[in-house]
């Protein structure tokens, strides 16, 4: 309401774009920055002990590759997320800096120590020629470890704390969100999935750097330290899965009850139908998978080819990408949990809203009435402001989409109907925040999705067309009552 | 001081009705040292990748220079690292100080903003494609497109401060905001163009000054930069700060007398003035360095980083002193406005909470269904009518339906569970649904 709306039609209103950059973050800091560096570590320690310089030259290589993924595409995404959701959501992450503000900034500073680890790592790797130097530098590889599993750890109480409300609404303090019943699971979730996915990684990476059978009959050659890295990381896959069994039972039965309803009814609809009824024998099967591949390779190296490796690593995309779906769709129809709506407007502002109308109290509005006249114009800005953050207009989650589903595709639909719908919509719809205008405006929406479904325009943002602003409402006079 | 008035047409939005987390004062000042720690790395990095590409273009005709371009090459790695991560604290508290000027400036660049994060993991990617195949793409065609790779991040990493700088820059001016479409018609408000100019000029004359120390200090490996001495290296990269650094006087006043009036205050020019000032003298210690022996060169390096710094915080503080000034009238607008609705919004809350609690009439509670189930005509449910005929006399029939609705008429959608409304409430409903249902038969 009080920021220009950043809007993309065809791209489900611009929520996709969060979506992938997220995801892609997700995938490369779990399983490379969470996950596979405590084990290149790990590597390292061994062969410095071992005198083992092929494992060392092997853990090298490996890191060569996630130094360049984490560094780029991994911190950038990071960034990406926060650059993304500001523009989306800007309300939402402007008052989630202001309570968490020194989550943030603590989140920073382990950021800094992680990227400067990671430099300070690879960069010296070669340097580290005497035994002394080796210990000094395999000890910055466990800080680095440290580090990354402590990033992910403060930005999951910021999730958590938003899925959960918590005693944040009356308090505001910040102990209170890191201290959310949904923490500790979903960190342990995370913790040992990222585990399970690092050690499926280096497995797979390894394959690269071992293909000659150079030294073979020695018993010298790579293939042997193919054997010796997939015996070990089969280990490390069979613990972290009973690991992310465990936490993962307890982070769902840790869900809170309405929204585990919630859930329920958002999972069913449309898209998600059939995966919500697939979504436990998935898990089981994602598991089963993991499972396989890990005792496969405690047998030999051989007997799991390297394209197999990918299944269980798609797996576990896919069960973090429906981890993260859901949770988007948990936390519906608030952006803060029984604070903030997912459009922006307060709980307690909400009826206030209804009965003044959402036009008059809006920044970006051309009209603060609606007449005859201008109806369809202030609907557009209604359904900006009311609507433009879960739907888009003829796209992906279009609201034509979902009155064609309701009203049917050949028929007139009856505008009455529908604003009496749109005015209930958080009773039928629980997962959709109530309707903030007053009737007026419900019918002023309506006439302009009927003039959509007409002429299938499609929506511009702020980005692309600017803002207009309707002159402000006189201030209301201060009565003695609300004089302090 | 006395306030230019705002236009009828600036948007005066509300802010964010919680406080912030540290006082005003303690932010601005975390958001002034952030920011020079930031754009210190950001210099660094664009500096060094333009001066990169400049001397592996040398090199083509003296190998020396693509040794030099090399190792100067091997400290972007570590800047440009630390470029994006210490970008993230003043970004942090730009959003918190400035939160309804810098969102709004974001959306209005929305494509552009968005573009940052690809442009920036393309940049980086061909930095290390640049780095890491400079040994083997050393040859003939090969080195062609060496060079191509590093020219394509360098211009990419021109770009993307533009794009912050749009921002930075839009963000003073709420009254324009009304004219911008998309991100290059911004770049025509306030001047962008000029304080595009003083970046990178300050980027080249701070990694100038930068490399005269690192290729100049004990620790470097001379043999990483045959053809050089040690003398050598540090005049070419005083050089390249002191003229550049003589160059920013022109640039600094072009930037100066361009700043649109709102925020020109005698404060800002005593704050920029003295900076200038010292900047002179700097110049001068620079100068009179590029002057002395090779045995002598490199004595006065610390003094004049120290007066760099103070050049920098000067221009740093000016910077702030501006935007502050710019955004004084429109901050305070909005903190009025702020007030009238939190007012209006309690004294609306309290009246409401005072009124005794209504119970819903049977009509309002029956609004749940109204969407979807009239009496004749079928919506999106059935209508009233073939309802009343299959529940009559059964009102708990569809209380029991409405808890947990099943899936009867292929046709039509599934209806959603009303459970919340209550047994209670969906009772009375029922009952209003069968006389309606009756009455319209
Ligand atoms: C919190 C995000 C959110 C907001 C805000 C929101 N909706 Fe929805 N809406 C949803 C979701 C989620 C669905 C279900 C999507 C699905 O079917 O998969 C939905 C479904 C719908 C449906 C179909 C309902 C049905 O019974 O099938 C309509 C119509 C609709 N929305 C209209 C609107 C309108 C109009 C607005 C603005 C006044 C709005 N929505 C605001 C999230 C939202
Ligand atoms: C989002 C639209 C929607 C809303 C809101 C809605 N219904 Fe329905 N209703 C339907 C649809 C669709 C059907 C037909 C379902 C079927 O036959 O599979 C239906 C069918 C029914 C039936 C007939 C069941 C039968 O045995 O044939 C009853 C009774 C009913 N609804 C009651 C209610 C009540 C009571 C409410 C309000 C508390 C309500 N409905 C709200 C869509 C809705």
């Amino acid at each position: 309401m009080d920021f220009p709306s950043f809007y993309m039609d065809h791209l489900a209103g611009g929520r996709l774009i969060i979506g992938l950059i997220a995801s892609l973050h997700v995938l490369i800091n779990h399983p490379l920055a969470v996950g596979a560096y405590p084990l290149l570590t790990w590597m390292e320690w061994w062969a410095h002990k071992n005198n083992r310089p092929d494992i060392d030259q092997l853990a090298y290589k490996i890191t060569f590759i996630v130094f360049i993924v984490t560094t780029t595409v991994g911190a950038m995404t990071g960034v990406g997320i926060w650059l993304s959701t500001s523009l989306f959501a800007p309300f939402a992450i402007g008052s989630l800096l202001r309570v968490f503000f020194w989550g943030w900034f603590a989140e920073w500073l382990v950021f800094i120590s992680e990227v400067g680890l990671i430099l300070w790592w690879f960069l010296t790797w070669k340097k580290a020629n005497t035994p002394e130097k080796k210990r000094k530098h395999i000890k910055i590889g466990v800080a680095l470890s440290i580090m990354s599993w402590l990033t992910m750890a403060l930005i999951v109480a910021v999730l958590g704390f938003m899925m959960k409300p918590g005693e944040w609404n009356q308090t505001r303090a910040f102990w209170d969100a890191m201290t959310n019943p949904l923490y500790a699971p979903q960190l342990g979730f995370r913790t040992f999935i990222a585990l399970m996915m690092g050690a499926v990684f280096v497995w797979f990476a390894t394959f690269f750097f071992t293909k000659s059978k150079r030294g073979y009959e020695q018993g010298t050659g790579p293939r042997q330290l193919r054997n010796w890295v997939v015996y070990r990381m089969s280990h490390v896959v069979l613990v972290s899965l009973l690991g992310t069994y465990l936490f993962g039972t307890w982070y769902w039965s840790a869900i809170p009850e309405t929204m585990k309803a919630n859930s329920s009814v958002a999972l069913l609809t449309q898209e998600f139908m059939s995966w919500h009824g697939q979504f436990q024998s998935l898990l089981g099967w994602t598991i089963l998978v993991f499972a396989f591949i890990g005792l496969g390779g405690l047998g030999s190296s051989f007997l799991i080819p390297r394209w197999a490796l990918l299944i269980p690593s798609l797996m576990g995309i896919w069960l973090l990408g429906h981890f993260e779906r859901a949770r988007e769709f948990m936390r519906k129809p608030w952006v803060i949990g029984e604070y903030m709506y997912s459009n922006g407007v307060h709980k307690d502002e909400l009826a206030f809203l209804q009965s003044e109308g959402l036009l008059k109290h809006a920044t970006y509005a051309k009209h603060r009435e609606v007449t005859e006249a201008n109806k369809v114009e202030c609907g557009k800005d209604v359904f900006m402001l009311a609507c433009s953050r879960c739907h888009s207009t003829t796209g992906l989650n279009g609201v034509i989409e979902k009155f064609t589903a309701m009203y049917g595709a050949d028929k007139d639909w009856d505008s009455g109907g529908m604003a009496l719908f749109i005015q209930g919509m958080h009773q039928t719809r629980t997962f959709m925040p109530p309707f903030p205008g007053n009737d007026k405006e419900a019918e002023a929406l309506v006439a302009f999705i009927q003039q959509v479904r007409a002429t299938r325009e499609s929506l511009p943002g702020a980005q692309s067309t600017g803002v207009v602003v309707a002159p402000p409402p006189a201030p209301p006079a201060m009565t003695a009552s609300s004089q302090p | 001081m006395t306030m230019i008035p705002l236009l009828a047409t600036t948007p005066i939005p509300r802010d964010l009705p919680l406080p912030l987390p540290l006082p005003e004062g303690v932010l601005i000042v975390l958001l002034v040292i952030f920011f020079l720690v930031h754009i210190l790395f950001v210099n660094l990095m664009v500096g060094g990748s333009v001066l990169v590409t400049f001397f592996e273009w040398l090199g083509r005709k003296d190998a020396r220079w693509d040794r030099l371009a090399a190792a100067i090459g091997r400290t972007i790695t570590v800047n440009k690292s630390l470029a994006v991560v210490m970008g993230i604290g003043p970004l942090l508290c730009i959003n918190l100080v400035y939160t309804m000027q810098w969102y709004s400036a974001n959306t209005l660049t929305g494509h552009a903003w968005l573009m940052i994060v690809p442009l920036v993991i393309v940049a980086f990617l061909l930095t290390y494609l640049h780095k890491y195949k400079w040994e083997s793409w050393s040859q003939g065609g090969w080195k062609w497109l060496h060079q191509l790779v590093g020219l394509a991040a360098t211009l990419l990493l021109l770009f993307v401060p533009l794009i912050f700088l749009a921002n930075v820059n839009l963000m003073l001016f709420p009254g324009e905001w009304e004219k911008v479409r998309g991100f290059f018609s911004s770049l025509s408000i306030g001047n962008v163009l000029p304080r595009y100019l003083h970046f990178i000029a300050a980027s080249l004359a701070m990694t100038g000054l930068f490399l005269a120390g690192w290729f100049g200090r004990e620790g470097h490996e001379i043999e990483n930069t045959p053809g050089f001495t040690r003398p050598e290296l540090r005049r070419i990269f005083y050089k390249v700060a002191a003229y550049v650094t003589l160059a920013q006087f022109v640039f600094g006043p072009l930037l100066l007398f361009t700043l649109p009036a709102a925020g020109i205050t005698t404060q800002l020019y005593v704050i920029i003035v003295s900076g200038a000032l010292v900047g002179l003298l700097t110049l001068w210690l620079l100068f009179r360095e590029l002057k002395s022996g090779d045995e002598r060169i490199g004595r006065s390096y610390v003094p004049i980083c120290v007066l760099f710094s103070f050049v920098v915080l000067g221009m740093g503080s000016g910077r702030h002193v501006y935007r502050q000034a710019a955004l004084a009238p429109h901050q305070a607008e909005i903190k009025e406005r702020t007030a009238h609705y939190a007012a209006a919004l309690a004294a609306f809350n309290k009246q409401r909470a005072a009124a005794p609690p209504v119970e819903q009439t049977p009509e309002q509670l029956f609004m749940n269904c109204a969407a979807c189930h009239a009496p004749n005509v079928k919506l999106v449910g059935p209508p009233l009518t073939e309802i009343a005929q299959i529940y009559a006399g059964n009102p708990e029939g569809i209380v029991a339906w409405a808890k947990a609705p099943g899936k009867k008429r292929p046709e039509l959608p599934q209806m959603p569970p009303m459970i919340h409304l209550g047994e209670a409430n969906l009772r009375k409903i029922a009952e209003l649904m069968l006389e309606k249902g009756k009455a319209a038969q």
